[in-house]
């Protein structure tokens, strides 16, 4: 009678902590939902930039999911000198029209703080933890592992839609030229 | 089964006793808890750290009355309301601004103590991992709190913070973007650090302060000699009448009446801060109000993270992830790598002598490195004192094993 006893109590407490695990994996889901963005700050995810009001040399910092979003319309002097200096780098610029910019994350990519543009040499210095940019946002110095990157975008016309995946972007993701952000 | 006289007075001494055995829980935590009279006023650093949160619980609950968890409103509703309307706000806010920051001192002494005297070793290896764990913790609720002004500082902490757990090179943002609640520190990223701040890392510490004490009770603490007693024979000789001959007196109130001393001691320090001295632990930069659109200058965490920060800072990201990781776990392990069957001062044990105070000397190198901007001669000593002190944590196995057995 015993060993039936302890046959039964051990599938007694099988089946409760069976069921007991069960719950306790369901309350923990739900805790890591309750933990997620909301839907309603994924779809605010877009930003719609016109790239005509851009100067050349000007360094414009927008918004797009909260983040500082570099834009930077560089010169056909840079542009010539890229070519022949760094043809590299010449793939990180978004052509829009005639013109080539800079787009990219203004966060830097080693801890997240906003580089400075430096007009007169024509970089980025992040003062956090001493990083530095050329002027495609490309890193010339660590600690960055990467240079700044590049958000999703699709070009429509004259118009560059962030949040958006186009075909340059993919080709870009690819490439290895910048990272999901 | 249990017997109730049916005569005794409700709440008399012996009512009381026959349901909750109050004579029993008095002996065993207070009146014959015992304590080696052999220890000096580094012993009363448990007592000042549980006296430090309580100031920080009761001052915590005055703010917690008109703080806003709001981004638009959470600044002026500490800068503002609490600061200039709220009668006497102000006090609350440098109470709590204040200890946060002693605390940490005291912390330090802590554990620094115990390092010192071996009191990790030989039965008390818990008492280190659950004190471990309590720093943690105690780390968690610093900061989680340093968030809730919102103010520069804050907002760029927490992005800093978060963006560790991208794992460098393993690049999850997923991860990052999920204990955010958004792309960016924002409203759903303030208000759960406010929920981790007032109720889950606080009842976390209570729960972890009571097993700290919980793993005390039957080791006993060690004494500045690491000499082993044999508390029941100590105690018996205290009970016959023998107080001068026994090595140890009782918890309460004998060794609690030199605690209240230290503390007495301690609070007149901790007041003078509080009322002359706030500014230290209230960081200028973070009077501004947070902006996601421009980081300041120059950001350093407040002084007592800054030894860990300078570990991660001077090599490149993933070094530096892997470096920040072990400064934070190596302190877990030191009871399993310390080989020296010895419990004594660090004075007496050869080499970990020199290891005691070029580890306590490195980290305070580290501390002054953390908060100078990264440029060149102090990034070249940050990089010295952050291999220095990885290099003495791989030492520590090797020169405890070769120790002479006392």
């Amino acid at each position: 009678m015993a060993t039936n006893n302890k046959g039964r109590r051990d599938f007694m407490g099988m089946a409760l902590g069976g069921f007991t695990a069960l719950g306790g994996i369901g309350a923990l889901y739900a805790m890591k939902r309750t933990w997620d963005p909301l839907p309603s700050v994924k779809a605010a995810g877009f930003t719609t930039l016109n790239m005509k009001d851009y100067k050349e040399g000007e360094l414009v910092t927008e918004k797009w999911r909260g983040k500082p979003i570099f834009v930077l319309k560089q010169s056909a002097d840079t542009v010539a000198k890229l070519a022949k200096e760094k043809p590299d780098d010449l793939k990180r610029l978004i052509k829009v029209g005639d013109g080539h910019y800079t787009v990219c994350v203004g966060l830097c990519t080693h801890l997240g703080c906003i580089p400075g543009f430096r007009p007169e040499t024509n970089d980025f210095l992040c003062a956090c933890h001493g990083g530095m940019y050329d002027v495609t946002a490309e890193v010339t110095k660590a600690p960055p592992p990467r240079g700044l990157d590049i958000p999703p975008f699709k070009i429509d016309g004259d118009k560059l839609v962030l949040g958006e995946e186009g075909p340059e972007y993919k080709k870009m993701l690819e490439d290895g030229i910048t990272m999901p952000v | 089964m249990a017997h109730f006289d049916e005569n005794a007075r409700p709440f008399s001494h012996k009512w009381l006793n026959e349901r909750l055995a109050i004579d029993t829980l008095k002996r065993v935590l207070s009146t014959e808890y015992w304590i080696p009279k052999n220890i000096n006023f580094l012993w009363a650093m448990g007592m000042v750290l549980a006296a430090t949160f309580g100031l920080l619980l009761i001052s915590g609950i005055f703010l917690l009355m008109y703080y806003q968890p709001n981004t638009q409103l959470a600044f002026d509703s500490v800068n503002y309301t609490i600061m200039s309307e709220v009668g006497y706000g102000w006090l609350w806010r440098h109470i709590h601004g204040v200890g946060a920051s002693v605390v940490f001192l005291i912390i330090y002494i802590h554990m620094f103590t115990g390092i010192y005297y071996g009191s990790y070793k030989k039965g008390r290896e818990l008492i280190w991992l659950s004190g471990m764990l309590l720093f943690v913790l105690f780390s968690a609720e610093a900061f989680s709190g340093y968030m809730l002004p919102w103010g520069q500082m804050s907002y760029w902490a927490g992005m800093v913070i978060t963006n560790l757990f991208s794992g460098g090179s393993l690049h999850a943002n997923g991860l990052v973007e999920w204990i955010r609640g958004d792309y960016v520190p924002g409203q759903a990223f303030l208000n759960r650090f406010f929920m981790l701040h007032v109720l889950l890392v606080p009842l976390a510490i209570i729960g972890v302060i009571v097993l700290h004490f919980g793993t005390l009770r039957i080791p006993h603490v060690n004494n500045q000699d690491g000499e082993e007693i044999d508390f029941e024979e100590a105690a018996e000789l205290y009970k016959a009448g023998k107080v001068k001959e026994s090595k140890v007196i009782p918890f309460n109130p004998v060794f609690l009446s030199k605690d209240v001393f230290v503390m007495g001691v301690y609070f007149i320090l901790f007041f003078y801060l509080v009322f002359y001295h706030f500014e230290f632990a209230m960081d200028p930069v973070n009077f501004d109000p947070a902006d996601p659109l421009k980081t300041p200058t120059h950001i350093y965490p407040e002084w007592y993270f800054l030894w860990s920060y300078e570990v991660l800072r001077p090599f490149p990201t993933d070094p530096g992830l892997v470096a920040f990781g072990f400064a934070q776990v190596i302190f877990f392990l030191l009871p399993f790598l310390d080989r020296s069957p010895n419990v004594a001062p660090a004075s007496r044990r050869g080499a970990f002598k020199f290891w005691f105070w070029a580890l306590l000397i490195d980290m305070i190198v580290l501390t002054f490195m953390g908060k100078l901007p990264p440029e060149g001669i102090w990034s070249t000593i940050g990089l010295i004192a952050a291999l220095t002190f990885i290099g003495l944590w791989i030492a520590l196995p090797i020169i405890t094993a070769k120790e002479k057995k006392l």
